[in-house]
C-alpha cells in the first residue's frame, strides 16, 4: 500500500527523522494561509499524488505548471496551488491521463548543499532489508543503478538489531560526510532503519536527502510503500490509505478477494492462480493477442466472486473476448462450471466467452456448461483456448 | 527414492482443529500420507478424525515421532508457528499459509538456515512424493510416481506442469512449491542439490515467474553443479513492468528480474525453456532427449 509523501512525513517525524516543516492545504486560500504560518520568505508547494516524478510533471492542460514549485509570496503560493489542485498532473509515472491533485503539501524551504539519495528495501537474494544510499541525489535512481552502480553504497541489517553506527560511518565515509553530518546521519539512517522494520514497510525511499548549509541531514521528500500483510498489526497506518489513488477497478476486485491489475488489451482473462493467471496472459499474446488484465480468483471462488470478476472485466470497454482458464484442484471443476453458468446468465454477456477447464470432475464441468444452452465457447487444452479466444476477438 | 517427503514420513498438522487445516489433514490421509496428530495451542487432550490433538509442538513430536508439519496456522501466528516446529526438530517444515508479513519472515529466514530443518512455504501448496506422501493442498490424483523432479514458485501453474508431465507418460520423483512470497524457506538451488543428489530424479522441470533473481541464480547453479537434465518455464512475460515491483526493488538486482533476462539466463545454462505454458511438459522430454 502507498501512501502520501505529507502521510510519509509525518510517520518519519514521529519516528524520529528530520523532515522540514510543512502543512497540507486543499483550497488556494489554505495554501496563502500555510505560507503566512510557516513563515520565511521561501516555501515550496508540491503536488500530492502517489505516482513519482512530480517535480518533472506538468499539469495536463497547462504544461508550464509543474508538480513541485518553489514560492516567494502567500499570494503565489495560492496560485501554484489554484494551478495545481483538482487537475490531472502527468509525470513519467501516471502515464498519459494523468492524476488528479486533491491536496498539496506547502513546505518550508531549505538551504540546500548537497542532494543525496537514501532508499530502504528488501533484498530477496540477501533475504535481509538493505539500506542503500548514494551521492547522486535527485536524479532517477534506477539511471544510476543501470550506468553507474558503483555510486550505489548498501548495508545490510538484522531487524530486529536494527542498523549498526560503525554501518552509519562506513556509508558516510564514502558519501564524503564529515564532522556533524556524520553525527545527523548516524539519528537519521537508524531512524529510518528502525522505522522500516517496526512499520512493516516493503519501501522507504528519500531523493533527495539534503545536507543543509550547517551540516545536517533532512529528508526532502519521502515515500514509504507498505507491506499489505501486515496492515492487519498496523491499523493507524491502514487508515492512512487513499482510495482515490488506486484504479477503481483494482480497488473493486480487492473488495471482492479478487486480484486484478488493469492492462491495455482486448481479451479479459479469469484464472485461478497468480502463476496460472500471468502464464495466461503470456499465451494470448504468444498467440497474437493482446491480454486485458491479471485476475486471479483465487483457490476458493464462488459464483458471487465469479459475477463480480465477469463485471469488472466487461466493464473494460476495450473488451472484446474474455478467456477463462481453470485448473481445479481443491476447487473443482463442476463447481467452477455451475458458477460460471450462473455468471454468464446475470451478467448478461456481450462479448464472446472461451472456457478451458482442467482437473477434478472436469467431464461433468464440461457437461454443466455444454447442457446449460448458454453460448459459452468450450476448448480443449491451453493452445486451443488461446486460439479460440484470440480469434473471437479479432473477429469481434 | 525422492526428496524431503516419502512412505515413512510421520506429518503433524499445525491448526488441525481449523476448518482448512481439517479439510486438508483428511485430504492428505485419503492420499495415503502418515498424519499422526496436530497441534492447536490450547486444544490439547481432543481429537480431530480420530487423531490427537496437543498444545505444543514438542509434545507433538515426542508422543507421535512426527517428522514433518504442515502449517495452517492464521498469517499473524505463521512465523512463530515455524520457529516453534523448529524448536521441537522437524525436518520437513511446510507453511501454506498466505500473507505472512515480510518482516517476520526475515527474521524466521536466519534461524531456519541455523537449524537442521528445511522449510517450505509460506505461501505454497505444499510437497508431494506421488503415491507415497502428500503435505499440502494439491490435487493428489494428477500425480504418478516417475523419474521428473517438480519445483516451482506458483500452485495452481505446478498442478498444469503435472498435469501435462502425467498425460505424457512421465511420473514425478518429487513436486515441490516453494512459495510465492519474496521470501521462502527453500530455494530452487536447495531443491537443484537434493534433486541432483536424489538416485530416483532423472529430469528436473522448474517453474518461475518474474521478480527477484531466484532462477538466475538457479540457472548459474545448474552450469556449475547440475548434470540432469533440466526445463523450465518463466511465467510473467506481458507482466507490465512496476506492478507490484517497487521502484528501489529493481535497484537492488541491477535491473533484473523481467521474463526476458531470467529466460535469457536459463538457455545460457542449457536449460531447455518452455516458449508456451502448454509446452512445459514437451520442454522436459525435448531436454532429457538431448
Amino acid at each position: 500500500m502507498k501512501i502520501h509523501e505529507f502521510q510519509a512525513k509525518q510517520v518519519l517525524r514521529d519516528a524520529g527523522v528530520a523532515v522540514p516543516q510543512g502543512i497540507v492545504a486543499h483550497t488556494a486560500d489554505e495554501a496563502a494561509e500555510a505560507f503566512r504560518s510557516l513563515g520565511g520568505d521561501v516555501n515550496v508547494v508540491k503536488a500530492q499524488i502517489h505516482a513519482g516524478g512530480r517535480g518533472k510533471g506538468t499539469i495536463k492542460t497547462n504544461p508550464d505548471q509543474h508538480g513541485v514549485e518553489l514560492v516567494k509570496s502567500s499570494e503565489q503560493a495560492a496560485q501554484v496551488a489554484q494551478n495545481l489542485l483538482g487537475q490531472p498532473l502527468v509525470t513519467i509515472q501516471t502515464g498519459p491521463e494523468g492524476q488528479t491533485v486533491r491536496q498539496v503539501l506547502v513546505e518550508q524551504g531549505c538551504d540546500i548543499a548537497r542532494e543525496l539519495y537514501l532508499g530502504i528495501v528488501l533484498d530477496r537474494a540477501a533475504s535481509k532489508p538493505v539500506l542503500m544510499v548514494s551521492s547522486e541525489g535527485g536524479m532517477d535512481i534506477e539511471e544510476v543503478a543501470a550506468k553507474t552502480p558503483e555510486l550505489i553504497y548498501k548495508e545490510h541489517f538484522d531487524p530486529a538489531v536494527g542498523l549498526e553506527s560503525f554501518q552509519v560511518r562506513k556509508l558516510a565515509a564514502k558519501l564524503g560526510l564529515t564532522g556533524g553530518s556524520v553525527r545527523s546521519a548516524d539519528k537519521l539512517m537508524r531512524s529510518l532503519c528502525r522505522a522500516f522494520v517496526d512499520l512493516d514497510c516493503s519501501l522507504v525511499e528519500i531523493n533527495p536527502l539534503v545536507v543543509t548549509g550547517d551540516g545536517n541531514l533532512l529528508a526532502l521528500d519521502a515515500k514509504i510503500t507498505l507491506d499489505d500483510n501486515a496492515l492487519f498489526r498496523q491499523p493507524r497506518l491502514a487508515e492512512l490509505r487513499d482510495l482515490s489513488e488506486e484504479e477503481p477497478a483494482e480497488v473493486r476486485a480487492g473488495q471482492a478477494g479478487l486480484s486484478y491489475v488493469k492492462l491495455d488489451g482486448n481479451i479479459g482473462c479469469l484464472v485461478n492462480g497468480a502463476g496460472l493467471a500471468m502464464s495466461t496472459m503470456d499465451l494470448i499474446k504468444l498467440h497474437g493477442g493482446e491480454p486485458a488484465n491479471f485476475l486471479d480468483v483465487g483457490g476458493g471462488a464462488n459464483t458471487e466472486q465469479v459475477i463480480e470478476a465477469f463485471r469488472i472485466l466487461l466493464d473494460d470497454k476495450n473488451v472484446k473476448a474474455v478467456l477463462v482458464n481453470i485448473f481445479g484442484g481443491i476447487m473443482r471443476c463442476t463447481t467452477i462450471a455451475s458458477a460460471l453458468v450462473e455468471a454468464y446468465e446475470s451478467v448478461g454477456f456481450n462479448v464472446p466467452l472461451v472456457v478451458r477447464l482442467e482437473g477434478t470432475e472436469v467431464e461433468e464441468g464440461r457437461q454443466t456448461i455444454a447442457s446449460s444452452g448458454a453460448d459459452i465457447i468450450s476448448a480443449t487444452g491451453l493452445t486451443d483456448a488461446a486460439q479460440k479466444v484470440v480469434a473471437a476477438a479479432t473477429s469481434a | 527414492m525422492s526428496i524431503l517427503v516419502n512412505k515413512q514420513t510421520r506429518v503433524l498438522c499445525q491448526g488441525i482443529t481449523g476448518k482448512v487445516g481439517q479439510f486438508h489433514t483428511q485430504g492428505c490421509r485419503e492420499y495415503g500420507t502418515q498424519m499422526v496428530g496436530g497441534v492447536t495451542p490450547g486444544k490439547g487432550g481432543q481429537e480431530v478424525q480420530g487423531l490427537p490433538v496437543f498444545d505444543t509442538v514438542v509434545e507433538a513430536v515426542e508422543q507421535t515421532g512426527a517428522n514433518a508439519t504442515m502449517i495452517f496456522v492464521p498469517p499473524a501466528f505463521t512465523a512463530d508457528a515455524i520457529l516453534e516446529a523448529i524448536d521441537a526438530g522437524i525436518k520437513t517444515i511446510c507453511a501454506i499459509t498466505e500473507g505472512v508479513p515480510v518482516v517476520d519472515m526475515v527474521r524466521v529466514f536466519d534461524r531456519v538456515k541455523q537449524s537442521e530443518s528445511v522449510l517450505i512455504g509460506p505461501n505454497c501448496p505444499g510437497v508431494i512424493t506421488p503415491e507415497e506422501c502428500k503435505i499440502g493442498i494439491m490435487p493428489g490424483y494428477i500425480h504418478k510416481q516417475g523419474p521428473v523432479g517438480v519445483m516451482s514458485r506458483s500452485g495452481t501453474l505446478t498442478y498444469e506442469a503435472v498435469w501435462q508431465l502425467t498425460n505424457l507418460g512421465l511420473g514425478q520423483s518429487t513436486c515441490v512449491g516453494l512459495g510465492g512470497d519474496p521470501i521462502v524457506g527453500t530455494s530452487f538451488i536447495d531443491l537443484l542439490e537434493m534433486f541432483e543428489n536424489d538416485p530416483a530424479t532423472e529430469a528436473i522441470l522448474m517453474m518461475g515467474e518474474i521478480g527477484g533473481t531466484a532462477e538466475e541464480e538457479a540457472a548459474a547453479y545448474v552450469s556449475e553443479h547440475v548434470t540432469k537434465p533440466v526445463a523450465a518455464f518463466i511465467a510473467g512475460r506481458t507482466a507490465p513492468p512496476g506492478k507490484r515491483m517497487g521502484h528501489a526493488g529493481a535497484i537492488i538486482s541491477g535491473g533484473k528480474g523481467t521474463a526476458t533476462e531470467k529466460i535469457a539466463a536459463l538457455e545460457a545454462a542449457g536449460i531447455v525453456v518452455a516458449e508456451s505454458p502448454a509446452d512445459m511438459g514437451t520442454a522436459i522430454q525435448r531436454a532429457m532427449a538431448k
